[in-house]
């Protein structure tokens, strides 16, 4: 009898709450203003980063966006909290797309990308870029997969999904695993812009949410192909050349690999104080040694 | 005249209980604000057939939606049954030291976040469905049903075994004068007569089913197009909500997380009020 009353009572404030609805809507004429907190990514974040924005003196550093950075990130936050015992540094991923946004949103301090933010998001956001070094963008398969090579119109063809068993390209006669990063990631846009030429990747394709996770997602499957981060290439994963021209850091550093991007941090605005200092820190000689023994090409200031 | 200590506390509780239904309330109506745009337009529709395609400009739910009507009732299929046996094994024909270690042991089960159980099938599950059919990556429809049958099952069996303890003892001793077997106790008596709570504890299942993330995310593959087998990857709502983060606010791309959002309320509200449905009857089990 109770629970009776209670289901009609759910639904009226349901039906309510739809006549509120549709009513606030009509009065304010549109829900432009309404600001969801951003989500997923740096979901952490929200709350200190409204306290920091206070007071900036305060010190806390939220830094949230490209997954490629984050091994730089996490090495530099430890030694940056070893000299400033008082500063409050969060490190969070969620893809460079995230990373411009919640930068030039003013949720985090720090936004880090591994793609070249566009005109419109410079401007729009004022957002100020520190190119800190130069990285790759590397096909990887599964180690014991004996393709080391591929043609760019290989390559091309197998992520649009036309080639579709390792027997075409040399490899065993099984069907191929293709994996790609989601709409967010600055390597995913690298990677089809400059390795893919901007073609499409199949809708079949798996989809995984970070560097780190394509890493691990390559490495377990015997008959995967991916790309990441050439500062992430480990053993756990065989490095694919392109028409020849191997994935090394030499040959993104001579610019022989064509599939390279800058690693960028984003401020809006310069920034300042302890923020500006852990900037610093990553062109410094400890810093560039940090980003050397990650992976990457520093770049100097 | 009650004490005024006890006013105060039926008052505090009443309270408590108005804000978070008043959550719940809210959560719809910031929905439905953020979608209505969609609903006006006629957008919904577009957005609820038509494909994902960012590239192009297409930024339909279409193929998560069928992931999550396959993924989700999959799960509760294979889980189902297993549950039920379960349940039987705990209440009717088992053991009593059996029965209190398989029901301490659903206890523990329904503490284990659901990343571990994610995390898991990423180096068990997949390898074993790749292998063993040797179709695709194995992270597929067939995996994340499997993973969440049994992350929803320690709900299922508590609810189950609830509705069978809740059959009158008396009805068990007729069966027992009469005769009967265990088997036919359970067969005959007692789930004709727990059959509501069996029903409630399914729908709650089913809920969790549809609303789980991680798993999803995790183990189904994430690929957003409709699956043409049970070992392609696909996509779910949920998962589809985490995977798209902080596009332009007023893109059209980042209104299709509110449609997605809007029809997994709607199918977790119908669920829901399908249980109080059931459990409202005098009589009922829950």
């Amino acid at each position: 009898m109770k629970s009776r009353s209670m289901a009609v009572g759910l639904w009226i404030v349901m039906a309510l709450s739809l006549v509120a609805a549709a009513g606030c809507v009509d009065a304010d004429g549109g829900t432009g203003e309404e600001r969801p907190v951003a989500s997923a990514g740096g979901g952490t974040v929200g709350e200190e980063a409204g306290d920091a924005q206070a007071a900036p003196a305060a010190g806390a550093i939220n830094i949230a966006g490209g997954t490629a950075h984050i091994p730089v990130m996490t090495e530099v936050q430890k030694r940056f909290a070893a000299t400033h015992p008082a500063v409050k540094i969060s490190v969070a991923g969620g893809g460079s797309g995230v990373g411009i946004k919640q930068v030039g949103e003013g949720l985090v301090e720090i936004g880090n990308s591994g793609r070249t933010p566009t005109d419109e998001e410079i401007e729009t956001y004022g957002l100020v870029l520190h190119r800190w070094a130069v990285d790759g963008v590397a096909v990887v398969v599964h180690p014991d997969n004996p393709v080391g090579d591929l043609s760019a119109e290989q390559l091309v063809r197998i992520f649009a999904g036309e080639i579709t068993d390792w027997q075409a390209v040399g490899g065993p006669a099984h069907a191929i695993d293709v994996y790609t990063r989601d709409e967010e990631s600055g390597t995913r846009k690298v990677f089809v812009d400059k390795a893919l030429g901007k073609g499409a990747i199949t809708g079949g394709a798996n989809v995984v949410v970070s560097n780190g996770a394509m890493k691990s997602a390559v490495a377990q499957d015997p008959y995967s192909i991916g790309y990441v981060s050439v500062g992430h290439i480990d053993e756990t994963v065989g490095p694919v050349a392109l028409d020849g021209v191997a994935p090394t850091l030499e040959n993104v550093k001579s610019g022989v690999y064509p599939v390279a991007r800058g690693l960028y941090s984003l401020t809006k605005g310069e920034p300042q104080g302890v923020v500006a200092e852990f900037i610093a820190y990553l062109y410094t000689a400890e810093g560039q040694e940090i980003i050397t023994a990650a992976g990457f090409i520093p770049v100097s200031e | 005249m009650r004490p005024a200590g006890e006013r105060l506390a039926e008052g505090g509780l009443a309270a408590s209980a108005l804000a978070s239904s008043l959550v719940t309330v809210a959560i719809l109506l910031f929905l439905l604000v953020m979608g209505l745009p969609l609903l006006r337009g006629g957008l919904i529709l577009q957005l609820l057939g038509g494909g994902w395609q960012p590239d192009q400009g297409q930024y339909g739910i279409a193929p998560m939606l069928a992931g999550t009507l396959l993924i989700a009732p999959l799960g509760l299929l294979i889980a189902l049954p297993l549950c039920l046996g379960v349940s039987a094994l705990v209440t009717v024909l088992g053991q009593n030291a059996v029965s209190t270690f398989i029901r301490g042991f659903v206890r523990f089960m329904t503490g284990i976040p659901t990343v571990v159980y994610g995390f898991v099938g990423v180096f068990l599950l997949v390898p074993l469905v790749r292998e063993l059919f040797g179709h695709g990556s194995g992270m597929c429809v067939l995996s994340a049903a499997l993973l969440l049958a049994v992350l929803i099952s320690p709900t299922m069996i508590l609810f189950f075994t609830e509705a069978f303890a809740g059959v009158p003892e008396s009805y068990r001793r007729a069966v027992d004068a009469l005769g009967g077997t265990r088997v036919q106790a359970l067969v005959y008596v007692i789930l004709p007569q727990a059959w509501r709570g069996v029903l409630s504890g399914t729908i709650m299942g089913m809920g969790r089913a549809f609303g789980d993330t991680m798993i999803a995310l995790m183990i189904a593959g994430n690929a957003a197009r409709v699956p043409d087998s049970l070992l392609d990857p696909a996509r779910t709502l949920t998962s589809h909500i985490a995977l798209i983060k902080a596009a332009d606010y007023e893109s059209l791309e980042f209104k299709s997380i509110f449609a997605c959002g809007l029809v997994l309320y709607l199918i977790t509200a119908v669920l829901a009020v399908a249980v109080r449905g059931l459990a409202r009857d005098k009589g009922a089990v829950r």
